[in-house]
């Protein structure tokens, strides 16, 4: 591909948020007719960028040059008016309006204040039809699926600020996430839109998490990681394993580690099996098995669909597939309750959120899971529940070892270890533990990895999330590897599973 | 609710101070102004066999609001709001007295106690209704309430006919306008409710698993807690709450008035509870922080009288106290006006900003800023 100038060029951006520095210098440019992928973690700072493009975050320095003009916008509208345009995840449209009044809305064509209908129509079935897509414009638009719903949006901002139907206004699309809930097809449909605008010469900065369609349709990718600059790559200069080494910032070799001691080589019979489960939108169904006394690590990048196999297990979310069956007996996984009663325990990833009730005491947080399974008419003694509330306070150095402190003032590595005594204390089978050691200090992670050691010596299984491989690594017998939201292979640990071994195996995708 | 232990005894104290403080203080406040204008104020006298006087008076008339607000304050808890309950009261109040008025011998014990039968049901009904709404639903509390909050009032208008039924049986006068050793029977009503309720939330477990799904709804999901049932429970009760007050509003004035009795009932209710302590978000609750904001309120009420607001402008004070009283509770808003000292020592929150602390809760301030530091920093 020739490379004229480039459409967009933003350079030295730096944006700040209270304690965090999001984006610090980073730099990014933009060709007409290209399609360009922003990768990078979640976290790496690729939402706060695109935000300051579309002119959602103010930015607090650096330089946006948009057709060789300096530009600096204060509002979405603002950008949407120069020619940037974004279509998110969510399809931000009306449903019940027809596909036509969604495209104009906002900016309808009008004679003497009353809208032209007809015009309207006529120009929005033009539009749709030059872009190749098969769409009646006057049906509601919640008439077609969410896939449709989403090409209707992307229409739209390509329309922006063309109401004469010549030409397209757009000069760059943002496309953040459009594929997440997409099925196969319904992707290829968008990827051939995308391709038209191409032709067009249309720009699109494309995300998504799914490497396979980075690789289908892009042209050219920048990575960010921890708000920096990593690099910009022609996709077909840079593979896969390369990818995911920039993005994670380690290089394969510097990951070749230490294999530990502390794991048990035995494990016991079968305690869960869980046959073709799976969810749309969430997780591809899978087989699983867990054995007792078993830790069972799983990796992959962020949005691989790790937390979404964990919650399955769980019934946080009900699978639209499959079976589970826990120490023989069936489970059906239609609400927590039902797993909890067959032994099953979950610390989410997200503590604040799904985990600690911030206002109630640490005492009152521990005693919360088994309390609720005894029912609200049989409180647990006093004299049993302070004496276990003290044991594990003990056990597990909760500081301040006060039962009666609101858990929202404890530190992170504390609330997380009231989570973790709030299950321990049920006594479960399968304990499962999505990103227990996320933002705690390096002493508790230590302790929380402890923990799960001695706990599967004593004959409980574990489910193990955790970001870092080496984490992983070290703590698991059989490692599930994740990818695009499907389980893909099942290893077992050993002396020859290495992190880059793993990292080859998200990288490559095989199925083993 | 437990035994304060070793560890941590000014904390603790600084707590149960904090949640009852300034409700008190309020209502102290407010019978101490009526003494200028009616010197015997807080005499007791006894005539005829019974307690007479001002302080007596203000429990009498403030015993359907206590009842009503102890409902609202459990509702309140799970984070929803029942706006019926004023409905609820004249529902109650019009079918008890339509029974009684249809039988041949309104004092009649058997037939008072059927009619307070169904009025009871009545409540009942009406609560699993709000129940049903809320928790299978999924409606809006403060939408799936007003659905009876405005329909209930044409029920009762349709029971009673668009009349107000009068009737005149001794033994239903009893629960509202009677007296027992000397006191108004009402109060006996409401301290068993007021105890009942206590040791229903906190001899078992309910209230902690009430307080865990107001507090955090999708973590109690996640630990088990079958929230549906614990809703449609507080809904029934609050329910079954305004049902007593209804009878009992219903037998104080010996009639049932479909359009006004309990009119506005609902909004004092969440007055009181506010006034004591507990939060409109959900989670923690207190039920004598909630009796002590229903006696702030009657107390209030009373106070306009006796001072001699006019009746026009009554509702303007009444707001402008209530706005006071909620900004006193407010530990941002003590410490930005009295200092840090106040804010810090009863409010236990903001203890933080201050520079002259009592040494007494200086430790604690400090600890609780420590952690406060940590938890920025993870």
């Amino acid at each position: 591909m020739a490379e004229p100038r480039p459409v967009l060029e933003m350079t030295g951006i730096v944006k700040e948020f209270p304690g965090v520095r999001a984006l610090s210098d980073v730099d990014f440019r933009l060709f007409p007719g290209e399609i360009h992928a922003l990768m990078g973690e979640n976290g790496a700072g690729k939402s706060t960028l695109i935000k300051v493009l579309t002119g959602v975050y103010s930015l607090d320095e650096g330089t946006i040059t948009l057709d060789g003009g300096s530009v600096r916008f204060g509002s979405p509208l603002q950008a949407q008016q120069a020619g940037i345009s974004t279509v998110y995840q969510e399809v931000n449209l009306c449903p019940n309006l027809s596909v036509a009044e969604n495209i104009f809305i906002g900016r309808e064509p009008t004679r003497m204040g009353r809208i032209q209908w007809k015009r309207m129509r006529k120009e929005a079935a033009e539009l749709v039809d030059r872009l190749g897509l098969d769409i009646d414009v006057t049906a509601p638009l919640s008439s077609y699926p969410l896939a449709v719903q989403q090409l209707v949006a992307i229409v739209r901002s390509v329309g922006t600020g063309d109401s004469d139907g010549q030409g397209s206004g757009t000069k760059v699309l943002v496309l953040d996430e459009p594929t997440s809930s997409l099925d196969r097809d319904e992707v290829q449909e968008l990827f051939r839109l995308m391709r038209r605008l191409k032709d067009e010469g249309v720009a699109i900065l494309f995300v998504s998490h799914f490497l396979d369609q980075i690789y289908q349709i892009c042209d050219r990718m920048t990575v960010l990681r921890n708000g920096t600059l990593v690099g910009e790559h022609m996709v077909a200069d840079l593979d896969q394993v390369g990818l995911i080494q920039l993005m994670i910032g380690k290089a394969l070799d510097q990951l070749e580690e230490l294999h530990d001691h502390e794991r048990r080589s035995d494990v016991g019979e079968t305690l869960l099996k869980a046959e073709g489960l799976g969810r749309t939108g969430g997780i591809a169904p899978f087989d699983l098995e867990i054995k007792k006394g078993e830790v069972l690590g799983l990796a992959g990048l962020l949005g691989s669909g790790r937390t979404e196999l964990a919650r399955l297990l769980f019934g946080a979310d009900q699978p639209d597939s499959g079976k589970v069956t826990i120490d023989g007996k069936h489970v059906s996984m239609s609400a927590p309750n039902a797993a909890i009663g067959a032994g099953v325990a979950f610390c989410s990833e997200n503590r604040k959120t799904e985990g600690l009730v911030p206002d109630l005491t640490v005492r009152e947080n521990i005693i919360l899971a088994l309390q609720a399974s005894r029912g609200w008419t049989r409180p647990i003694p006093v004299a049993q529940r302070d004496e276990l509330v003290a044991k594990y306070i003990k056990a597990l150095d909760i500081r301040p070892a006060n039962p009666e402190a609101r858990v929202g003032r404890l530190s992170g590595g504390n609330q997380q270890k009231v989570l973790l005594a709030r299950w321990l204390i049920t006594q479960p089978k399968l304990l499962i533990l999505d990103e227990p050691t996320r933002g705690i200090d390096v002493g508790a992670k230590a302790e929380i990895q402890k923990l799960v050691v001695s706990l599967s010596e004593e004959g409980m299984s574990v489910l193990y999330i955790a970001a870092e491989l080496e984490e992983v690594l070290r703590l698991s017998h059989t490692i599930g590897v994740l990818r695009d939201r499907r389980l893909v292979a099942q290893l077992a640990n050993g002396p020859e599973i290495t992190s880059s071994r793993i990292m080859e195996t998200i990288a490559s995708g095989e199925h083993q | 609710m437990s035994t304060p232990s070793v560890t941590t005894p000014s904390r603790w104290r600084a707590l149960t101070h904090h949640h009852l403080f300034w409700p008190v203080a309020v209502l102290v406040f407010l019978l101490l102004v009526n003494v200028p204008f009616t010197p015997d104020f807080f005499s007791v006298k006894m005539t005829g066999g019974h307690l007479y006087g001002s302080l007596v008076s203000i429990v009498l008339f403030g015993s359907p609001l206590i009842l009503v607000a102890v409902g609202m304050t459990v509702v309140i808890a799970t984070g929803g709001i029942d706006l019926s309950v004023g409905a609820v009261v004249a529902i109650t109040g019009a079918l008890a007295c339509s029974y009684i008025s249809h039988q041949a011998d309104q004092n009649a014990l058997g037939g008072v106690l059927l009619a307070m039968g169904l009025g009871l049901l009545a409540g009942v009904a009406c609560g699993l209704w709000n129940g049903f709404l809320v928790a299978r639903m999924g409606i809006q509390p403060i939408i799936a309430t007003l659905i009876i909050m405005v329909a209930g009032r044409g029920v009762a208008q349709l029971i009673t006919d668009g009349q107000i039924i009068t009737i005149d049986s001794d033994p239903y006068k009893l629960i509202g306008g009677g007296y027992w050793l000397t006191l108004p029977f009402s109060i006996f009503v409401v301290a068993a409710v007021v105890a009942v309720t206590v040791v229903l939330t906190r001899r078992t477990a309910l209230g902690l698993l009430i307080e865990s799904v107001g507090g955090n709804a999708e973590a109690s999901r996640l630990v088990g807690i079958r929230s549906r049932r614990i809703k449609i429970m507080v809904y029934v009760f609050c329910a079954l709450c305004a049902a007593i007050a209804g009878l009992m509003i219903s037998s104080n004035t010996s009639a049932a008035d479909g359009n006004n009795a309990g009119l506005w009932i609902e909004l004092d209710a969440i007055l009181a509870v506010v006034i004591g302590g507990t939060s409109l978000l959900g989670g923690r609750f207190s039920i004598g922080g909630t009796v002590v904001g229903a006696l702030v309120i009657q107390t209030l009420t009373t106070t306009i009288y006796t001072i001699g607001v006019p009746t026009q402008t009554n509702l303007v004070f009444k707001a402008a106290v209530v706005i006071v009283v909620c900004l006193l509770q407010s530990p941002k808003f003590r410490a930005k006006v009295f200092g840090a000292r106040f804010g810090g020592r009863f409010g236990g929150r903001s203890g933080a900003k201050g520079g002259a602390k009592p040494a007494a809760t200086g430790a604690d301030a400090a600890a609780s800023t420590d952690t406060a530091a940590k938890m920025e920093v993870s």
